[in-house]
């Protein structure tokens, strides 16, 4: 059962790394224009004029 | 157009030496806008950052102040057919975006700790079926206990504040039992734990409180959209005036700040922004929005004008009585607080539900644990049980059965542009029986447009636009909404109170009074008054025109009215316009009880009269006259374009050139109604097939959990189906989007075209 003092600790690290990069998204404001973020995927403007 | 907008009380300056300052923007119709305006505006020298928020139509730009006036970023996107108004965040929205990110930030915790928790109990409950050691077991428990406790803590506190509130208050809230289930739970888990127990109940406390969140943040959000529109309506009405100095100066300012006494220029398209005298100049005046009569009034100099009239023809110095407040909304309001009180009486059926829930899973639970007790069962036992109803009763689907409907057809509402402004909006628009109409600005268009668009030709009508555009005119605004966006006439001129002159192809093009364009004053004047209708002209050499504007029916009025008429709604008007207009405008509805000449106490005796009959009235109006019919009725409908009274007052607004949405309104109404009763129904059965299983003591707390979740997720799926319909609103901006329709904020096209297509 010596495995477990790895493992859960693991777990739980990848939890709270999930946890903190919520919350680094919503700090940083990526949850206040959803609508808009959907469509933005779409745009071409990162591409230079001649691939549009 | 003369002096650009003065925009320095909205500026913010940053820390890094930038301006920022934020917009509402009008015209956005699909998601391509968003690089329009971006790339249009980074285009521009000194404009660092721009950034459209798509999900609530803002703008936020970050410039060098000392490269760029931002009123030319505004004209700038004018001329790609943009209007965008400058706003300042209200507090409250900027608390409403404060608190969502909180509820946001407890649901990522207690749904990281529930995940892990979970985690841990599957392998405790599996491993209690073969082999694990009682050690490991606790060491699983007293983690489970490390990750709950904490995350509870954070998490919880949304419901453990509330039921705090409401308890030191002597009262009984929905939060108090769901507090207290929690609370329980991880004290008795706890216990359990430090006695070497089988079972834990983190798990279930948990995921109670993941559940209840998704459906608190849900509510939320919802609130928090119809603030944010509500917020940019408010921009786009910006209420700025021209004060005029004692050295003839003028300077824009705030409405709210005018002092008695000042003295205001209003310009010849502008709304009158207060109430007051006419010192100086002499005009016509569109009083409409505060009477419903629809013939222009001459004023000059000695005359009382008040807010929201519509200047037309000349410049008047105005005299400030009262800003904001005046003597005839002073009437309104004595008028409206008589009617305030029967409305208040209407209490939601989630209100009701929950009044008698709370107590009612306080006193089950109670009872259980002292039933046990007396049956001779341990205490621990009898606890156990006790917190298994708690949690199983726990009224997360009667929480959610009603909000998320809500949502859902909120949603829906908004695709159809319709905005709830009420508490209960929905619940008492499902129940309406009468439909009552307001003639002006409600059945017509709020604006004057060109009656008799088909006797012109289009190439003249082009030109006449373009010179049209050119102008400020309200009359000009009409002929240029008909022809939608396109050319502007270089080096136009407008000459005040006459008309807007430019060359057109080498000639010398007019539009503007008929003196002003060379035609028969007399003869162009009596065809206008034969047809109650106002007239422009148009000269460009020998080419001549009369365009004849008047407020006209909206384009889908008589199909909505045939339609509700249909769905078995009786369908009335009052109107403050005169009988015989009235009568017109009824004949070609086909509406038979219709009454004109109607003053504001007129139109409330008579919803008064129609609630005592039994009736449940739906108001439409939008005047300052409208607003205690609107307070009075059962529930109300504005369009958006109506006095702030009226709005102030509505259950809901409604946007667009089209009547539609007060059909959509409340068919989605009656609805969510539907819908919300099958909602209640089905977490009443759940409740009675669980409760008398819960207190028999069949339930661990764990299989109580699961029950309540699996019910929210009933709940939350049926209220889903609210939505539908919803698409086809979405489908309706595209179309609008396409064909280019000229800067409305929204144009939703009726469903039924859309069915068709």
């Amino acid at each position: 059962m010596n495995v477990l003092l790895f493992l859960i600790p693991i777990a739980l690290l990848l939890g709270l790394f999930g946890l903190a990069a919520f919350v680094w998204s919503l700090r940083t404001g990526q949850f206040d224009d959803l609508d808009g973020a959907a469509a933005r995927v779409l745009f071409d403007d990162d591409l230079p004029e001649s691939e549009r | 157009m003369d002096g650009l907008v003065d925009l320095s009380g909205f500026v913010r300056p940053r820390e890094d030496g930038l301006n920022e300052l934020d917009f509402a923007v009008e015209g956005m119709t699909c998601a391509a806008c968003i690089v329009d305006i971006e790339q249009a505006l980074k285009k521009m020298t000194g404009v660092r950052q721009a950034r459209v928020n798509y999900t609530n139509h803002r703008l936020a730009i970050a410039y060098d102040g000392a490269a760029l006036d931002p009123a030319e970023a505004v004209e700038t996107l004018r001329r790609i057919g943009y209007r965008v108004h400058p706003f300042e965040v209200a507090q409250a929205e900027e608390r409403d975006k404060e608190e969502a990110r909180y509820l946001l930030r407890c649901l990522a915790v207690a749904g990281f700790a529930a995940m892990n928790v979970m985690l841990l109990s599957v392998s405790v409950w599996s491993g209690d079926a073969g082999d694990m050691a009682s050690e490991t077991r606790d060491l699983f428990h007293w983690i489970s206990a490390l990750i709950a406790l904490p995350a509870a803590a954070f998490a919880g506190r949304p419901f453990f504040v509330s039921a705090f509130a409401a308890l030191k208050r002597r009262a009984l809230n929905m939060d108090v039992p769901i507090s207290l289930g929690v609370i329980l739970a991880l004290a008795m888990s706890v216990y359990e734990t430090i006695h070497h127990a089988r079972h834990a109940y983190y798990d279930s406390a948990l995921m109670l409180l993941f559940f209840l969140l998704c459906g608190r943040y849900l509510e939320q959000t919802m609130r928090r959209r119809t603030r944010a529109v509500a917020g940019n309506l408010a921009a786009l009405r910006s209420p700025l005036a021209n004060l005029l100095s004692a050295d003839g100066a003028v300077t824009q300012v705030a409405t709210a700040r005018l002092k008695p006494g000042a003295l205001v220029l209003v310009r010849p398209g502008d709304r009158v922004p207060v109430d007051g005298t006419v010192v100086k100049g002499t005009s016509e005046i569109d009083e409409s929005i505060v009477t419903g009569e629809t013939r222009y009034r001459r004023i000059g100099p000695g005359a009382e004008v008040l807010a929201g009239t519509l200047n037309f023809s000349g410049a008047l110095h105005v005299s400030v009585r009262a800003a904001g407040v005046g003597s005839f909304i002073d009437e309104i309001e004595r008028l409206l607080e008589s009617a305030a009180g029967a409305k208040s009486r209407f209490v939601g059926i989630a209100d009701r539900a929950s009044r008698i829930y709370a107590p009612v899973v306080h006193i089950t639970a109670l009872a259980t644990a002292i039933g046990w007790m007396s049956a001779g069962a341990s205490a621990h036992d009898a606890i156990v049980t006790a917190i298994a109803v708690l949690i199983i009763t726990c009224p997360c689907a009667l929480a959610l059965a009603v909000p998320a409907v809500h949502v859902v057809s909120s949603g829906a509402l908004f695709q159809s542009g319709v905005l709830l402004n009420g508490d209960h909006a929905l619940e008492r628009l499902a129940e309406v029986d009468v439909v009552v109409f307001d003639k002006t600005g409600t059945l017509t268009t709020p604006e004057p447009r060109v009656a008799n668009a088909e006797e012109i030709p289009a190439a003249i009508f082009e030109r006449a636009a373009r010179l049209a555009r050119a102008s400020k005119h309200p009359l000009a605004r009409a002929l240029v909404d008909m022809r939608g966006l396109g050319l502007v006439a270089d080096g136009a001129r407008e000459e005040p109170g006459a008309g807007v002159l430019a060359m057109l192809d080498g000639v010398e093009a007019r539009l503007g009074s008929a003196v002003f364009c060379g035609l028969d004053a007399d003869g162009v004047r009596a065809r206008a008054e034969a047809q109650q209708a106002s007239a422009i002209c148009y000269r460009r050499g020998d080419e001549t025109a009369i365009f004849l504007l008047r407020q006209t029916l909206r384009l889908d009025a008589a199909q909505v009215v045939t339609a509700l008429r249909d769905a078995g709604y009786a369908v009335e008007i009052l109107s403050g316009d005169s009988a015989v207009a009235t009568a017109d405008v009824a004949r070609a509805l086909g509406v038979e009880a219709a009454q004109g000449d109607a003053r504001p106490s007129d139109k409330l005796a008579r919803l008064e009269a129609l609630r005592a009959a039994g009736r449940k009235p739906l108001m439409v109006g939008d005047g300052f006259n409208d607003a205690p019919a609107l307070k009075a009725a059962y529930a109300s409908i504005s369009p958006i374009t109506g006095a702030d009274v009226a709005q102030a007052c509505a259950d809901a607004l409604f946007l667009g050139e089209r009547l539609q949405p007060v059909a959509d309104a409340l068919a989605i109404a009656r609805k969510s109604r539907r819908l919300m009763r099958e909602n209640l129904f089905m977490a009443v059965a759940y409740n009675m097939i669980a409760v008398p299983l819960a207190v028999t003591g069949y339930v661990t707390p764990l299989i109580a959990a699961l029950a309540m979740s699996g019910s929210s997720l009933l709940v939350t799926v049926n209220a889903l189906r609210a939505a539908r319909g919803g698409i086809l609103g979405l489908m309706g901006d595209e179309q609008a989007a396409e064909s280019g329709a000229p800067a409305i904020t929204t144009t939703p096209q009726s469903h039924t075209k859309d069915v068709a297509a």
